[in-house]
């Protein structure tokens, strides 16, 4: 038997081998991709499980990002079951071939090891390669931990080929920190994964066959007819939030272990103000809300999981009451000097109850900068600061101070 | 609210043809002169729009979808095809 069937055991993995296993119980048809720093190992994995006969998917190396998203854009045209993955210039340059899996409507389920995008050059964890496509039409799911890849990647097939959804998921993670540390990994048994996916097998989805040859991509005319189209598109972005928490709901029951769905709210029912994260930074974060806890502030966390669509109804149930919001945010929007869930979270302020809760952000972790439990400390003070009146500044760049 | 297709997406069928009918674009028209015809089949593969059909003992384009750009005139080995102007 294989050493690398891991199937139903847990182990030591890093995030890009957990992904693969992810990958693996999802049984996917067809899987093109191209390697890239941080996400080849999870390629790599996959080669490797393929080799050894634990799955038996067409293989496909392409010779660059682009054509692997053209060649899983047939594939699902086809109705087959797809993978790919990809970091930072990769996912630039397979950009057209992106747009065209959402705009299709092609549920495609592709990992990010997330990356600074040049420039300036940096081979370096980051986040703003992702956030870079969010309004591609594509789910974001972010994740906080290699069990978590895993476990997003089985629950992303749920979700993307669900006949209410039938859109294409990003699995983010943030390269290095998590895509190359490793960590306690559960790796689900294929019978518990085949029973969670089962119910797609009842999902109807519109294929091309050789019989019954259809146009994607069609150019569309009326002006009505493209409007349609993006209405339709925007509708099932607004399905897939409570879908996606009926997954966590339902992944629960078979796997015992929940997210949360659209955000986790961690210690955030009698807080007075709540720090907002997104990715694996969360792990420290919610160790130093503890500590800070057990000083005295009454101070919670919400983690974004759901990046697109923005998880909205969920956030303002949760920020509701709070005296003030501070957002850690790994990545840069320059259209309004502050980072992107700065803007997403302001978003929401005018559907709060008044008075509204002021708000900071604090760019933080860019380039691979760690960011430490001082760092988040710092973000709850001043944060806390505001809570109380005080005047701190809006925006804080955390490695310049 | 008036909705026009029965996709979720920019898909269509050969039956309910809800794209473009690029053959409005066109200024000229091919002409096949059936008895010239040796039905090698070039027209059909040099056809950029992929609107040739095979119709028994000659070929000739679809007119819903052919742009009148005349490459099936130019790969002709014997001269079937000939580019007829469009009249308004």
């Amino acid at each position: 038997m294989s050493t690398l069937d891991a199937r139903g055991q847990v182990r030591v993995l890093d995030g890009n081998r957990a992904g693969a296993y992810g990958v693996l119980l999802s049984r996917p048809d067809v899987i093109a991709s191209y390697p890239i720093t941080p996400q080849t190992p999870l390629l790599e994995t996959l080669y490797k499980f393929e080799a050894q006969d634990l799955f038996n998917p067409e293989m496909v190396e392409p010779e660059g990002e682009n054509s692997a998203m053209g060649v899983l854009l047939g594939a699902c045209a086809a109705g087959g079951r797809t993978f790919t993955a990809s970091s930072s210039q990769g996912l630039s340059f397979m950009n057209d071939a992106y747009l065209l899996a959402a705009g299709n409507r092609f549920p495609i389920v592709m990992a990010i090891g997330m990356r600074e995008q040049v420039s300036p050059h940096g081979v370096t964890a980051g986040q703003q390669d992702a956030v870079l496509v969010k309004d591609h039409g594509w789910i974001q799911i972010f994740t906080e931990s290699c069990q978590e890849i895993l476990d997003s990647i089985i629950m992303a097939y749920r979700l993307a080929e669900d006949a209410d959804v039938l859109l294409p998921v990003n699995i983010c993670y943030e390269g290095f920190y998590l895509s190359h540390h490793s960590q306690r990994v559960a790796i689900p048994t294929q019978a518990e994964v085949d029973q969670f996916l089962a119910p797609l097998k009842d999902m109807q989805r519109l294929k091309w066959t050789l019989e019954e040859p259809m146009v994607f991509s069609s150019y569309t005319v009326p002006p009505e007819l493209l409007t349609e189209y993006r209405y339709k598109a925007c509708m099932a972005h607004q399905r897939a939030k409570g879908k996606f928490d009926e997954i966590d709901r339902a992944f629960q029951k078979t796997f015992g272990r929940s997210y949360g769905g659209q955000i986790e709210e961690y210690r955030t029912e009698d807080a007075e103000f709540v720090i907002v994260t997104m990715g694996c930074a969360t792990g420290t974060a919610k160790v130093v809300v503890d500590q800070k806890r057990e000083a005295g502030l009454k101070v919670g966390l919400i983690k974004i999981r759901m990046f697109r669509p923005s998880p909205k109804e969920r956030l303002i149930d949760a920020l509701n009451g709070k005296k003030a919001i501070g957002v850690i945010d790994r990545n840069v929007c320059y259209a309004w000097n502050c980072g992107h869930n700065f803007v997403e979270v302001k978003n929401i302020l005018s559907d709060l109850q008044a008075p509204p809760p002021v708000m900071l952000d604090f760019i933080a972790g860019l380039g691979g900068a760690d960011i430490t439990s001082q760092h988040v400390e710092k973000v709850i003070d001043m944060t806390h600061a505001a809570a109380r009146g005080e005047q701190p500044p809006t925006v804080t760049w955390m490695s310049l101070e | 609210m008036k909705l026009i297709s029965k996709f979720e997406g920019p898909w269509s069928t050969p039956e309910e043809p809800l794209d473009v009918k690029t053959g409005e674009w066109r200024t000229q028209r091919p002409v096949v002169k059936r008895e010239k015809c040796r039905q090698c089949g070039w027209c059909f593969i040099y056809c950029p729009a992929g609107c040739i059909e095979e119709k028994g003992h000659y070929f000739s384009a679809d007119l819903d979808y052919c742009k009148g750009c005349g490459i099936c005139a130019r790969v002709c080995p014997a001269m079937a095809v000939v580019l007829v102007r469009e009249e308004v």
